[in-house]
């Protein structure tokens, strides 16, 4: 069983309460980096460590930390985004439900490691029992004085409050996001100036994934040399990853980086395979919004490499083959499932989220969504294919924040990959409502 | 002071300007299209993306080129920088797109609105859009409503360039007019709509680039293009009393700021010159103004044009020349 440094204690009884939590190692990380460590040195930590945004994007956090200004007598801010509301993701959920602490001691570190004193986790309205969780545990660390004045006797002071979002899936855009927990309605920003120069209450500000945040913790714990020994090139420690659609065993895993996709999907320890003795179609290894992949390009590359749940890897090939680990939202698709209807679905969800500020974005979603209920019903027409591929053409690169992109990769790649099934949802109306395109192609190739 | 190229004009300019106002000082066609940014209202700006320039270098110290297309108007200009706005393939391209995601949702009901004339969604259409739509589904609506009682919003003709939701912020005391909802379905929208009562909300109406939101004292009188815009002063308290009057004959049929040639605002005694509500809607009678003389509209739009004829020769002019 591989390495876990996250999920280490996740089955232990009364993991959340603080406790528990202390005698299986909690807390170790702070003593360390607040009473041996200067904020400098817990950021090289980081940085040698080699840890990437686990977010979505994969920005390495050392460097995000280093670009933040620091004028004299302004406060700086770091914000935990637990926002997590890409369709397919919820391995953040598993994390806030079951140890909180780790967050906390997590926020911690990184608070000291910035600068920081007043810090926030931003937390989707939808995780309303999460917030009860993480306030309850935060209260406990108060308690105990890992948070608030004089933490440790360090002289280090931290106030840690949760906010809860309203319920917008743009709120997980870093400048949204602060946007909203300004009290505002949740548009995201012009960039530049970029957070770390002017963020919260214009202040510089730090905003990482919670995964980011608790990985953290055994970096500091273990030194960053240790952590990048996990995984593969720029593809460093562990990464948790919510596998779900049709899956023998779905659910949320953590696995070293550099694991083979197929050994994910078929290994006895992982997801056990398709369910019900089923056949792969594709899979959407990232979340939703990124490019989904054929059965033939799931498990290797176009080049024939053997594909690793990595950054590099998942990503080979560009958007001709390839795709992002993303936020780790692997969703896989049977041979029973319908690309269009899944398509239409991920649109109608970028199109109902869309914060309506800039033009392609707010226009283009919606006109994609109705373009693609048509084809889905059997109402469309071999221009409309290309009417979509013009589309998402003009949305991508030309918004505000990325939602555009994140709305228009998906169609591109549905329709790059399965356009036959497109197709055919045009040439047979009426048979296209009563039974699934199935796999064809897919199954020619094994 | 920086150094920055546009269409392979250089300039100098102060560090920190943006990239539109840079090209604004040069001129001419190397301006950008600009319908949500307004400079006489700080915030406004980077929402329609019709302003999208090319950046060929980002500056003479990183000489990059920027990856995506970059919103001139709120990207600030590095020394050396080299931007394409005319001169670049992929900005008419992706300016013509934006034009058409603009229009999808657009009633297009100019014979009845009117801003016709002096849209510049018109204007941005004329020069960017395309022939026909390919847009087949329905087009989304909304009933008008009244803004206060004199001004009526259309919002299905809105573009949501949230430059009246500036006005309410920053010019009106209190505020009562935000947006409501999102993605396709956002609207311009006020709570209670009787609530709007304050000096200077009139203001929405000028800064307005499409016919969302009109003057109710002036709506279905008169098309822009018949009436003589004359420059007129009066006395008042609560602003500059700079403004245009809209004339018929003897007749005053609606008043308005004095405005650039990018239908912004001038600048009357050294600040913004908005006008007040008295002076918008109350005051229709000549005798209340000192009328000075008449005034040039500034903009490539059929009253600067005078006459349609005037229009078909210059494009007949500018066809046998060869132009584009």
């Amino acid at each position: 069983m591989a390495r876990k440094l996250l999920l280490e204690h996740d089955s232990v009884p009364g993991i959340e309460t603080f406790e528990v939590y202390k005698k299986h190692g909690g807390y170790l990380s702070v003593e360390k980096a607040l009473k041996k460590m200067s904020p400098q040195e817990v950021v090289e930590e980081v940085q040698k460590s080699g840890l990437r945004g686990r977010g979505g994007a994969g920005f390495p956090t050392g460097m995000k930390w280093s670009f933040l200004a620091k004028p004299e007598g302004v406060p700086r801010y770091l914000l935990c985004n637990a926002d997590e509301s890409e369709p397919g993701t919820f391995k953040d959920r598993y994390l806030m439900e079951k140890l909180p602490h780790l967050l906390i001691e997590g926020m911690i570190v990184s608070s000291y490691a910035l600068g920081a004193n007043l810090s926030y986790i931003y937390i989707r309205g939808e995780y309303m029992w999460i917030l009860d969780i993480l306030e309850k545990a935060i209260d406990e660390a108060y308690a105990k004085g890992y948070l608030g004045k004089n933490i440790l006797g360090s002289g280090f002071d931290l106030d840690l409050r949760v906010a809860p979002g309203g319920g917008a899936y743009i709120c997980g855009e870093e400048t949204a996001l602060i946007e909203s927990l300004e009290g505002k309605r949740g548009n995201p920003r012009m960039k530049p100036p970029f957070p770390a120069v002017k963020g919260l209450w214009g202040c510089p500000t730090v905003v990482n994934n919670v995964e980011t945040l608790m990985a953290v913790v055994p970096i500091i714990n273990e030194g960053g040399d240790e952590y990048a020994k996990i995984g593969i090139g720029k593809s460093t420690g562990t990464k948790l990853i919510s596998a779900g659609g049709n899956l023998a065993r779905p659910g949320v895993y953590e696995l070293e980086m550099g694991l083979s996709v197929e050994e994910f999907i078929y290994g006895d320890d992982w997801c056990r395979g398709i369910a019900n003795g089923k056949k792969l179609k594709a899979c959407v290894p990232g979340g939703s919004s990124v490019p989904i992949l054929p059965a033939h390009l799931v498990t290797k590359t176009a080049a024939g490499e053997t594909r690793l749940m990595t950054y590099e890897s998942l990503a080979d090939g560009g958007f001709a083959s390839g795709s992002m680990l993303g936020s780790g939202g692997f969703i896989i698709f049977d041979e029973d499932q319908c690309i269009v209807r899944n398509t239409w679905n991920f649109a109608r969800f970028y199109a109902h989220e869309s914060c309506g500020q800039c033009s392609p974005c707010r226009e283009g979603t919606g006109w994609m969504e109705k373009v693609l209920n048509r084809l889905e019903h059997g109402q469309g027409n071999l221009r409309d294919i290309e009417l979509l591929e013009e589309i998402n053409k003009k949305i991508e690169g030309n918004t505000i924040c990325p939602l555009g992109d994140a709305a228009a990769w998906p169609v591109a790649a549905a329709i790059r990959h399965f356009r036959e099934e497109f197709e055919w949802h045009v040439s047979h109306r009426e048979e296209s409502q009563t039974r699934n395109y199935g796999l064809l192609k897919e199954s020619l190739v094994g | 002071m920086v150094k920055v190229t546009i269409d392979d004009i250089q300039i100098e300019v102060e560090e920190g300007t943006s990239i539109l106002n840079a090209a604004r000082l040069i001129g001419g066609e190397v301006v950008p299209p600009a319908m949500c940014y307004y400079s006489k209202l700080p915030g406004t700006g980077g929402k329609c993306r019709t302003c999208l320039v090319e950046v060929a270098a980002g500056s003479e110290k990183d000489p990059r080129p920027m990856p995506k297309l970059v919103a001139s108007c709120s990207t600030p200009v590095q020394d050396g920088m080299i931007v394409k706005n005319k001169t670049s393939e992929k900005v008419h391209t992706n300016r013509g797109a934006v034009v058409e995601f603009l229009l999808i949702n657009h009633p297009l009901d100019c014979p009845v609105c009117d801003q016709a004339g002096e849209c510049h969604l018109q204007d941005l259409g004329f020069e960017h859009g395309a022939e026909g739509t390919r847009y087949e589904e329905e087009r989304r609506t909304f009933d008008p409503i009244d803004i206060g009682n004199k001004i009526k919003l259309h919002m299905n003709r809105c573009i949501l360039c949230y430059r009246c939701v500036h006005v309410a912020d920053q010019l009106t005391e209190k505020r009562v007019h935000g947006v409501l909802n999102r993605g396709e379905h956002t609207e311009i929208s006020t709570y209670i709509e009787a609530a709007v009562e304050n000096d200077f909300s009139g203001n929405m109406i000028d800064v307005c680039p499409v016919g969302a939101l009109t003057d109710k004292t002036f709506r279905f009188k008169s098309r822009v293009w018949f009436l003589k815009p004359m420059e007129a002063s009066c006395e008042c308290t609560k602003c500059s009393g700079k403004t245009v009057v809209w004339m018929f004959g003897n007749e005053i049929y609606r008043v308005t700021a004095r405005k650039d040639k990018y239908g912004e605002v001038e600048d009357q005694d050294g600040k913004a010159g908005w006008i007040c509500n008295d002076c918008r809607f109350e005051k229709k009678d000549p005798a209340q103004w000192n009328i000075i003389g008449p005034r040039t509209i500034n903009r490539h739009s059929v009253i600067s044009q005078g006459k349609y004829s005037t229009a078909r020769a210059n494009t007949q002019k500018k066809i046998e020349n060869g132009d584009k």
